[in-house]
């Protein structure tokens, strides 16, 4: 009964959907009052009943129905209940209901909690969402059914891909999502100001906490995905340029720009078609990195089990959703005036470059994912692999990262070049010492890890220029969040190069009781013993680790996990982290003669890299709350009224 | 600036940029692309020596052999048409068996055997590369 109560659920939620959608339009060509209040009730029930079909397909994981396709398929009655739960959307059709869940509440949210914005603008962006939501319903009931019955039902589940079973996988792809879902929100207050003619900073100012939520979200999931594959894939890498990883990099690299630009739209009215033609681009990205991964065209560790015709229906709702935003775009711009102008030297300016700049890293990315496809569809079978991203991008990134030192040091408007110098002197002290430092101290690196961490210390010093002389009480919110976010940034660069340029890497076949040296670490195996889990057996190895020859030992236990169901063999990697870094230590195969491979890597500061996100992340919610509470005062929005 | 030549600067500055990224992507792309191989194309034209290119195939049945050192294996990579001998120095991917697909990332030797310096093997039971799952001319679909 769960499954048809589910599918009943969906089916509700698509109906409400086109009501909304058509009410909306009605409500706006007849300019019907009446119309246009119902609207908002319609969205909210529509998020109702996405989030009941939700929760009942996680309840039928939860249970183990094993009469329902997907739960057999994905599931296993041993699993422990976290993974039956996250379980729900590790999988092709719970993460597109997933999905859509996520869409409808915030739909709700918009609907409910929206107070700025002109009445049809809004009924406008409800309806732009209610046609996001349609494709997606249309494709979950016509190709990706997640309620369907098995007849008769599985004795038992076929188990969840042993690498997604780890804490994981209950947190990585929903901060996506919501991630994912902010920008088609922002991207829908984008064509409602369109519909409507409206496009100001009224929109901007509705349009700014879902883009700096959205990114928020990104960053957290892209951060969590990072050190995920990290440490679950025991390769010690923490990016590898996978088309997947790139598809959540592309939407950020759009939101990024957004959101910079939307800032400029909200508080000096300019960049207007640039910012909705942003939107249009993110929007893109963002069904680029839910579609194209699932599409089958792009080899993945997320490309889950494909059946071709749900390829080509993938791909024609891409076509519809993206094709159908840009005529908008091209049919309304010309109705957008000109918003005020600027100098090249000012805040806007930096703004300016910052957007382009983002823009190029973001063409690279999709010029090197798209290539291999288009190439496939010419007969050629190639791949592009990190080499081309770092050589293309890293020059770019770095460039960028020269211009985020300078531009929050320049006013709105206009700005002097030489006043600009006085006060850059510190960070390019900063970053010239830090050149002076690593060069004395390594005696060279190389050219791009040098640059990065030359440019991660004048950024730093740059970051928190903002602050200087200010009362740091009575500094707003927003800017705090921009310090945090930018100083997020450098740390997550210098992270990025200390640990290209320094780690140190031992692969040995070890005996028993023989001392191996990794960076200033002593590793000694002094055993292997077996080790049993709620469903995985697993070989451990037992570390003792020093640091040089006096330093006290401490104890890594690296496994090498066999999972029953499926049938898979995975290497748990164990990791110690210290305040300069982490020893990342693999338990390999044996080789029959009382030998154990072992991989060691001393990786100093990789830490830095997540601890970065994490703050650029804690920056854009501190933005977020600060914006949240300023426009929620009466006094303020009577001023913009 | 009046706004006529402002829009200007600006949109000749963001076509710039684009044409900026495109020389670049594509001066890139030039070197980097590394090409897929299966086995069987390699005895029609010989293999590009000493090009970082990626081979897949299945592993062959009782042809991984591990090496003194401890570290290093060889194998067999075939599609069924050819065969290519392959040595890697590393730890191996989970899922790296034989009978099963494998992507190898590397470069060919003069004497047509090839030198990992990295392992992509299937992540899923019910997965395979496209592009080994092509390599094997589509003699195992992907759904069982």
């Amino acid at each position: 009964m769960i499954a048809e109560a589910g599918l009943a659920a969906l089916w509700l939620a698509a109906a409400l959907a086109a009501l909304q959608f058509v009410m909306a339009w009605i409500g706006i060509a007849r300019d019907r009052d009446d119309i246009m209040v119902a609207v908002r009730p319609v969205a909210f029930v529509q998020g109702l009943l996405a989030v009941l079909a939700m929760a009942l397909l996680i309840t039928l994981f939860v249970q183990s129905d094993m009469s329902v396709l997907l739960v057999a398929q994905n599931s296993h009655s041993d699993k422990p209940l976290l993974y039956k739960f996250a379980g729900a959307w590790g999988n092709h059709e719970g993460s597109m209901l997933l999905w859509v869940t996520i869409l409808g509440l915030a739909g709700a949210a918009v609907a409910m909690l929206e107070q700025n914005l002109a009445k049809p603008t809004l009924i406008a962006t409800l309806g732009a969402q209610a046609v996001i939501a349609l494709g997606f319903y249309a494709f979950l009931l016509f190709s990706s059914n997640p309620f369907a019955r098995l007849d008769p039902a599985a004795p038992d589940g076929a188990g969840l891909n042993p690498l997604l079973q780890d804490p994981g996988l209950a947190f990585h792809p929903p901060t996506l999502y919501i991630g994912y879902v902010g920008i088609s929100v922002a991207f829908s207050f984008a064509v409602g100001a369109l519909v409507t003619r409206d496009v100001g900073p009224a929109f901007a100012r509705a349009m700014r906490p879902w883009v700096l939520g959205a990114r928020v979200f990104l960053t957290l999931g892209i951060t969590a995905g990072s050190y995920w594959a990290y440490y679950e894939l025991g390769w010690g890498g923490w990016w590898f340029w996978d088309p997947v990883e790139n598809a959540s990099l592309m939407p950020w690299l759009a939101a990024t720009a957004l959101l910079h630009s939307v800032s400029v739209l909200a508080t000096r009215d300019g960049l207007r078609a640039w910012t909705v033609m942003l939107a249009v681009v993110a929007f893109s990205m963002s069904m680029v990195g839910t579609f194209l991964v699932r599409s089958g065209i792009l080899t993945s560790v997320h490309a889950f089990a494909v059946d071709p015709k749900r390829g080509s229906f993938i791909l024609a709702l891409l076509a519809i959703y993206i094709g159908g935003a840009l005529i908008l775009f091209a049919l309304r711009i010309g109705t957008v005036r000109q918003g005020r102008t600027f100098d090249l030297v000012s805040r806007e300016g930096a703004l300016v470059a910052n957007n382009l700049l983002l823009s190029v890293i973001l063409g690279i990315v999709l010029i090197g994912t798209l290539y291999p496809i288009v190439a496939a569809s010419f007969g050629v079978q190639l791949s592009v692999g990190p080499p081309f991203f770092n050589k293309a991008a890293g020059p770019v990134a770095l460039a960028l990262v020269a211009i985020m030192g300078v531009g929050p040091l320049l006013r709105w408007r206009r700005d002097d070049a030489h006043e600009l110098i006085d006060r850059m002197m510190l960070p390019i002290a900063a970053a010239a010492l830090a050149g002076a430092g690593i060069f004395i101290a390594t005696g060279g690196i190389a050219i791009l890890p040098f640059l990065g961490l030359m440019l991660a210390a004048g950024l730093a010093a740059a970051s928190v220029a903002p602050l200087w002389k200010r009362n740091l009480r009575r500094t707003p919110l927003f800017t705090w969040g921009m310090v945090v976010a930018h100083l997020g940034i450098a740390v997550s660069l210098a992270g990025m190069a200390s640990e290209s340029a320094f780690t140190r890497e031992t692969l040995v076949a070890a005996r028993v009781g023989e001392p191996h040296r990794v960076g200033p670490y002593i590793v000694r195996l002094d055993g292997i013993s077996p080790a049993v889990g709620a469903n995985w057996s697993a070989l451990q190895a037992h570390l003792s680790v020093r640091r040089g020859e006096d330093g006290n030992w401490f104890v890594l236990r690296p496994q090498s996990r066999f999972f029953a169901s499926p049938p898979t063999v995975t290497s748990e990697s164990a990791i110690a982290t210290m305040l300069d870094g982490q020893l990342y230590t693999v338990l390999g195969a044996a080789d029959g003669q009382g030998r154990w491979q072992l991989r060691l890597w001393w990786k100093p500061y990789v830490t830095f890299i997540w601890l970065g996100g994490g703050l650029i992340a804690l920056g854009g919610f501190l933005s977020l709350l600060g914006r949240v509470r300023r426009e929620r005062r009466p006094a303020y929005r009577e001023g913009y009224a | 600036m009046k706004a006529k030549h402002q829009r200007l600067t600006l949109a000749l500055l963001a076509v710039a940029a684009v044409i900026g990224a495109g020389l670049l992507a594509l001066s890139a792309l030039k070197d980097q692309a590394a090409f897929f191989y299966a086995p069987g194309d390699v005895g029609k034209a010989g293999p590009p020596v000493g090009r970082a290119v990626r081979l897949g195939g299945m592993v062959q049945t009782g042809s991984i052999k591990r090496q003194p050192d401890g570290v290093s294996i060889a194998f067999v990579v075939t599609d069924g048409v050819a065969t290519v001998p392959v040595t890697f120095r590393g730890v191996t991917p989970d899922l790296f068996r034989e009978g099963s697909g494998v992507v190898a990332e590397g470069q060919f030797n003069a004497d047509r055997s090839f030198t990992a310096s990295n392992l992509l093997a299937k992540h899923d039971e019910r997965y395979m590369p496209p592009q080994a799952a092509g390599a094997m001319h589509e003699t195992r679909t992907l759904e069982p």
